[in-house]
C-alpha cells in the first residue's frame, strides 16, 4: 500500500480554545471542531511526515491504541477533512508551500 | 468650474470616517441619516462618493476581495475601492441610503478586523451600565428583545452590533467586560437608529423563543461556531478569516456567552438584570 502525506491547507484558519481545535475553511465558511486524536493528526500534518509515522508517533504512543485500528481511523478522518478542503493529501511529500503555515495556532491570551 | 465638495464626518464605534460628495441631495440625505453620529473628530479614513444613475438596492450577494493591497467592494447597486494603507476610498453608487449603509458596514468590518473588533448580527442594549448582546438567525427575536425592553434600557441597535476591545477600561483590568459595544445607526425591523453611546459588554446571548425564560451554558466551541456564523465578514479572504477566528476565540474566552430561551414579554429583562449581578452562577 502506498504511503500518504498530509498537509494543512492554506485556506484554513485554526485556533485552539479550551482544549478544542477549531478549524474554519475560508472558501466555504464551514466550521469544524476536532477531537483530541484528530487535533494530534492535524498538528502533525506538515506535508513531510508520512501518515503511518504520524499514527505511530502521535496516536499509538500517546493514546495507547492498536496501530491497525488507529491507521484505519486516521485514514477515514483524513479522507473526510480532505473532502472539505481542510487537509491536502498526496502520495509524495509536499514540496511547495501551498500548505498551511507551520506556525500552529495558540490559545487566545486572556 | 468644479462643483463644490460637501464633507461630513460620521463617527460610528469611535471610528470617524470623512464622507465627501459633490451631490448636494446625497449630502443632505447623509446628514439626515447619520444625524446623531456626526462628529468633528480628526480622522484617518475618508470615502469620496460619486453618485451614479439610480438603480434599485440590490439583493445580490456582496463581493469583497483584495486587489493587491486594495479592497474592492461590489454589489449590484455600488462599487467601491478602498486602500487600507492610505485609509482613502472611492465609492460609486446611487443616492440610495441602504447602499450607503452597506458600504459603511463593510468598511467598518474591514477596519475592525485589524483592531480585534467586529460587527455582529445582534441586537444590543445597555442595562444598568452594561451592554447585552442578543444574537440569532432572522426571526430568533433580536428586534423583539428591544421592543419589550423596559424604559430604563438604552437601545444600541436592533440589527447590527458594533464590538471593539476595551483594553483600557477599569472593568477590563478587573478581568471582566473586556469588550465594548457601541450604538449604531444601522436599524433592522425597528426602523430606529441606536443611541450614540457605548458600554462594556456584560454578556452575549444567542436567542431562541420558548414557553419560558431560561439561560443555559453552551460550550466554547459552540459559542465560537455561533459567533462566526453571525459576524459580518467576507469568507473568501483567508487572512481575514484567520483574524476573525482569533478574535472570536478571544471574545468567547473573555465574556459569558449563553443561550437565552425567552418568552416574549418584558420579564425576560429581569433575568438579564439578575444575570448581570450573578454572571458566574447561571
Amino acid at each position: 500500500m502506498s504511503e500518504k502525506y498530509i498537509a494543512r491547507s492554506s485556506s484554513i484558519a485554526a485556533r485552539m480554545l479550551a482544549g478544542e481545535m477549531m478549524v474554519m475553511n475560508s472558501a466555504d465558511s464551514k466550521f469544524f471542531t476536532l477531537n483530541e486524536v484528530a487535533t494530534a493528526i492535524w498538528q502533525a500534518a506538515d506535508g513531510q511526515t508520512p501518515l503511518s509515522q504520524i499514527v505511530r508517533e502521535q496516536i499509538c504512543e500517546k493514546f495507547d491504541v492498536d496501530y491497525a485500528q488507529a491507521q484505519a481511523d486516521a485514514e477515514h478522518f483524513v479522507a473526510e477533512l480532505a473532502e472539505h478542503g481542510i487537509l491536502l493529501v498526496s502520495d509524495q511529500p509536499f514540496t511547495d508551500r501551498a500548505v498551511g503555515s507551520p506556525q500552529l495556532p495558540q490559545e487566545p491570551v486572556q | 468650474m468644479p462643483e463644490p465638495k460637501h464633507v461630513a464626518c460620521v463617527e460610528i464605534g469611535g471610528i470617524p470616517i470623512l464622507l465627501s460628495t459633490t451631490d448636494k441631495i446625497f449630502y443632505d440625505l447623509l446628514l439626515k441619516r447619520y444625524e446623531d453620529f456626526l462628529s468633528d473628530t480628526p480622522t484617518e479614513f475618508a470615502l469620496e462618493f460619486e453618485i451614479i444613475a439610480p438603480r434599485p438596492a440590490s439583493d445580490d450577494d456582496v463581493r469583497v476581495r483584495r486587489e493587491g493591497e486594495q479592497w474592492l467592494l461590489e454589489r449590484g447597486d455600488f462599487f467601491a475601492r478602498w486602500d487600507p494603507r492610505t485609509g482613502k476610498g472611492l465609492v460609486r453608487q446611487n443616492a440610495n441610503p441602504y447602499s450607503l449603509d452597506s458600504v459603511l458596514r463593510i468598511l467598518h468590518s474591514l477596519i475592525l478586523a485589524r483592531r480585534g473588533g467586529f460587527l455582529l448580527h445582534a441586537a444590543s442594549a445597555i442595562c444598568d451600565r452594561r451592554a447585552f448582546l442578543f444574537s440569532g438567525v432572522s426571526g430568533a427575536g433580536k428586534t423583539t428583545m428591544t421592543r419589550i425592553a423596559t424604559p430604563d434600557v438604552t437601545l444600541l441597535t436592533d440589527e447590527i452590533s458594533y464590538i471593539r476591545p476595551d483594553k483600557g477600561s477599569m472593568a477590563s483590568r478587573a478581568g471582566s467586560g473586556s469588550y465594548r459595544a457601541f450604538g449604531t445607526p444601522f436599524a433592522g425591523e425597528l426602523a430606529k437608529a441606536g443611541e450614540n453611546t457605548s458600554a462594556p459588554i456584560g454578556a452575549l446571548f444567542f436567542l431562541e423563543k420558548g414557553p419560558e425564560n431560561r439561560i443555559d451554558d453552551i460550550s466554547s466551541a459552540e459559542a465560537v461556531r455561533r459567533l462566526m456564523r453571525n459576524i459580518l465578514f467576507f469568507a473568501e479572504d483567508p487572512r481575514l478569516v484567520e483574524e476573525l477566528l482569533a478574535t472570536a476565540c478571544a471574545f468567547v474566552a473573555s465574556l459569558p456567552i449563553r443561550r437565552l430561551t425567552f418568552y416574549p414579554d418584558s420579564r425576560v429583562w429581569d433575568d438579564i438584570r439578575r444575570f448581570e449581578r450573578e454572571p458566574l452562577g447561571v
